[in-house]
């Protein structure tokens, strides 16, 4: 791409064709304003486009075999071990990598901080995304995944934490696409809608905040219906909606930092300037919220040890592993954070933030897998079809997440100044007189947004 | 922000806070189970391990042939679990304190306050008034979460069917017999009378007689009177439970216990978020002007003059 961009090809950034007031037709727009030959041949140049390609060769058919052949066949799950990595993994592991739609959301909207608006919606892309693609994870990994909405429409268990766990990320995925789809209707040019969504924007965001708060904590809770199967150090009956609830802020955060990393680096043909110029100043400002979180993550597990006196399992075996995990993907980044911030270094913010993200998953597989049962003497090995399987839904993410953020004005601001307004019958005397004299240059936004008051228009008219 | 957009904020917000009240049931109390509750008294020491209640079982469930005979006595060699080919269970502990073996039946306890039950989000498990906890393969998911929640690892899953994959476990032979007043087959099957069959209520007053006659043969305790808020099948042992297998650190609160703590705070974020975010929100926006951040936001209140 990069390549196209220095031949000066011209790449969809607005409705219109820069080179004259021809819209970009879908076709094009899909096609980035490259002709499917070009498309095709930079796809092809790509090294990762081949590797994705392998993945999806061996995995789509292993994918296909699990719906014909069973979950015997592809995982080593057993009566013992009824969850796998599918959900230790893609569902414990994702959500809360993906909490940063509500932070961005609740900073940008609740808050005011409009200065992180740059990043903000790559923050919701992230959090639908991850949201999304560990409901995939789940459908793999269910029975009969065919009957998901059940809990909605046909049988209800309310006094259920996977309940509340099924009817917020649901009701959060709406939420989130309602809240991506503002770039959505730039891009397809479909301002009403955007409009729409906009004004009911605070109102998703604290709905976000609501879901997010309690989804997220939920599934912390699920683990409270096993006290004698997860090890004491990963379980705690009064806070392990609050470890997972906590945790979840700086994994959202960092895993912003880090897909705003490899983004700014492997698309940065896709970026603008406002989000470069952007990206270093708002990296240091996620990781001191990271921080934040982070200390806060620290002080209540230890309170949540000292809660119930389990300092004695500190000494044995899963203690050195426990003490891993904290130290490796909590203490280390919180010092490596203090140290960057201090000293402004982007790049050592970038690595503890990937530290922080792999801390978080740890743990989450910790709780849900390594640890479980720990009083039984066998431990659950993957079957490696499960682990193929893994990591084709995650190719799949990155390719879909890679596809949109081509797209949509995420890393970009959709160029609005030329564009010719949709007018409705009302607006059109008013626009005919707007276009008859000259007009110091607006952005497009500031036209189309307002409202077109009453008395504006009859002055006018007059 | 213009009123109207604070009282749509309001609004969404309190739909968000009904949508999820109405959700939750929140009267999960203590339930002590009914009081015409069967169960089964399982006497420890009478069990000579014949495996008789696991071929009776088979028989009765439809379960599949077993790879090895019912009357095989290899699979004492390694402790089993019930799975979804069988529902029942002999597992052979060597007592060291002298004494010959200890054979111990394997079965779903059928729990006063199920964590099966409770955990299920489409309800598929009931508690019939016989004391039966019966599983409804019509409407399951397949989430497992009950295998998760079970403190005594009974549900088995049917991993290797691919459209018809369900729970599998003992339901105390509710639609054959128990419906009917009848025991179950494992009970009537039983040579040495290890099983007795009747009200639960009933069961604890003859356990504890029978400690009561004879205290040299037995631990004075029933396991499952109390443990994990009372279950239906109830046991006598002549040496302590943690040597044969019975995980006696489970406490006497129902599961359900440890989860109504998060439970809990829901009605508190539902109700106290939204009103401390849009506060908050006021408040951080409050003589600011909205128009100054140059992005694609629509702003009501500054038109063009």
């Amino acid at each position: 791409m990069k390549r196209y961009k220095a031949q000066g090809i011209d790449i969809v950034d607005s409705m219109h064709k820069a080179s004259g007031a021809k819209k970009w037709t879908l076709k094009e727009k899909l096609f980035l304003g490259l002709t499917p030959q070009q498309y095709i041949a930079q796809a092809l140049r790509n090294p990762f486009n081949w590797i994705l390609a392998v993945i999806f060769a061996v995995g789509l058919p292993i994918i296909a075999g699990r719906f014909l052949f069973g979950l015997s066949w592809v995982t080593h799950s057993s009566c013992d071990y009824p969850w796998g990595l599918f959900l230790g993994f893609g569902l414990f592991g994702m959500v809360p990598l993906s909490s940063s739609g509500f932070q961005l959301g609740t900073t940008c909207e609740v808050f005011g901080r409009h200065d992180f608006e740059p990043i903000e919606r790559l923050a919701l892309l992230n959090g639908l995304l991850g949201y999304f693609f560990a409901v995939c994870f789940l459908l793999v990994d269910l029975g009969q995944p065919w009957r998901l909405p059940y809990p909605m429409v046909v049988a209800f268990g309310p006094a259920a934490v996977l309940f509340l766990v099924a009817w917020h990320v649901a009701t959060y995925l709406s939420v989130q696409i309602a809240e991506v789809s503002v770039a959505f209707f730039e891009w397809i040019g479909f301002p009403v809608g955007k409009r729409a969504v906009r004004k009911i924007v605070l109102g998703l965001t604290v709905a976000g905040i609501i879901l997010s708060t309690l989804h997220q904590g939920a599934l912390g809770a699920l683990f409270t219906y096993a006290p004698g199967k997860v090890h004491p150090l990963w379980y705690s009956a009064s806070f392990q909606w609050l470890h997972f609830f906590v945790s979840s802020i700086p994994g959202g955060l960092c895993m912003v930092i880090v897909v705003s990393t490899i983004a700014s680096k492997t698309m940065s043909w896709r970026c603008d300037d406002r989000f470069r110029n952007n990206l270093d100043k708002l990296t240091i400002a996620l990781a001191k919220g990271a921080s934040m979180g982070l200390a806060t993550y620290l002080t209540i597990k230890l309170i949540g040890i000292a809660h119930d006196n389990k300092w004695a399992y500190l000494a044995t075996g899963w203690g050195a592993w426990y003490a891993v995990e904290m130290i490796g993907g909590v203490v280390l980044p919180l010092i490596l954070f203090a140290v960057a911030i201090r000293n402004n270094k982007v790049g050592l913010v970038r690595f503890s933030a990937v530290l922080t993200v792999v801390g978080v998953v740890l743990n989450r597989l910790n709780t849900s897998m390594f640890t479980f049962n720990w009083k039984l003497s066998e431990r659950e090995i993957p079957h490696w079809r499960e682990i193929v399987i893994c990591i084709t839904l995650y190719a799949i993410y990155i390719t879909v997440y890679r596809f949109i953020l081509a797209r949509l004005p995420i890393l970009y601001t959709w160029k609005t100044a030329d564009e010719t307004v949709p007018v409705t019958e009302k607006q059109a005397g008013y626009l005919a007189l707007e276009r008859a004299k000259p007009e110091p240059v607006g952005t497009y936004c500031s036209r189309i947004e307002e409202s077109i008051p009453a008395t504006h228009y009859t002055t006018r008219k007059e | 922000m213009k009123r109207r957009d604070f009282l749509k904020a309001c609004m969404m917000c309190g739909a968000a806070t009904s949508l999820g009240i109405s959700n939750k049931a929140w009267g999960a109390g203590s339930f002590e189970g009914y009081p015409d509750g069967m169960g089964v008294l399982v006497d420890l020491t009478r069990c000579v391990g014949c495996r008789s209640c696991e071929a009776a079982c088979n028989k009765e469930q439809n379960l599949p042939a077993p790879q090895v005979p019912f009357d095989d006595k290899s699979v004492f060699e390694e402790k089993r679990r019930p799975t979804e080919a069988a529902y029942t269970v002999v597992n052979k502990f060597d007592d060291k304190q002298g004494g010959g073996p200890v054979y111990r039946k394997v079965q779903c306890n059928h729990c006063n306050e199920p964590a099966c039950l409770t955990s299920c989000f489409v309800n598929a498990y009931t508690k019939t008034k016989e004391g039966a906890v019966i599983y409804n393969p019509k409407i399951c998911v397949g989430c497992r979460n009950c295998m998760i929640a079970c403190p005594f690892n009974v549900p088995g899953y049917s991993y290797s069917s691919a459209f018809n994959p369900v729970v599998k476990k003992c339901i105390f032979c509710y639609d054959t017999r128990l419906k009917n007043g009848k025991p179950p087959a494992c009970v009537e099957i039983c040579p040495q009378e290890v099983l007795t069959f009747g009200h639960r209520n009933e069961l604890i007053k003859v356990g504890h007689e029978r400690i009561r006659e004879t205290p040299d043969k037995y631990v004075d305790h029933i396991y499952g009177e109390k443990e994990v808020g009372g279950t239906g099948w109830l046991y006598l042992s002549g040496v302590t439970f943690d040597r044969v297998g019975f995980d006696t650190t489970l406490g006497n609160d129902p599961i359900i216990s440890n989860v109504k703590e998060f439970l809990g705070t829901v009605p508190m974020v539902l109700s106290i978020w939204p009103a401390l975010f849009t506060g908050f929100h006021l408040l951080s926006t409050r003589n600011k002007d909205h128009s100054d951040h140059g992005d694609s936001h629509s702003e009501q209140e500054d038109p063009k003059p």
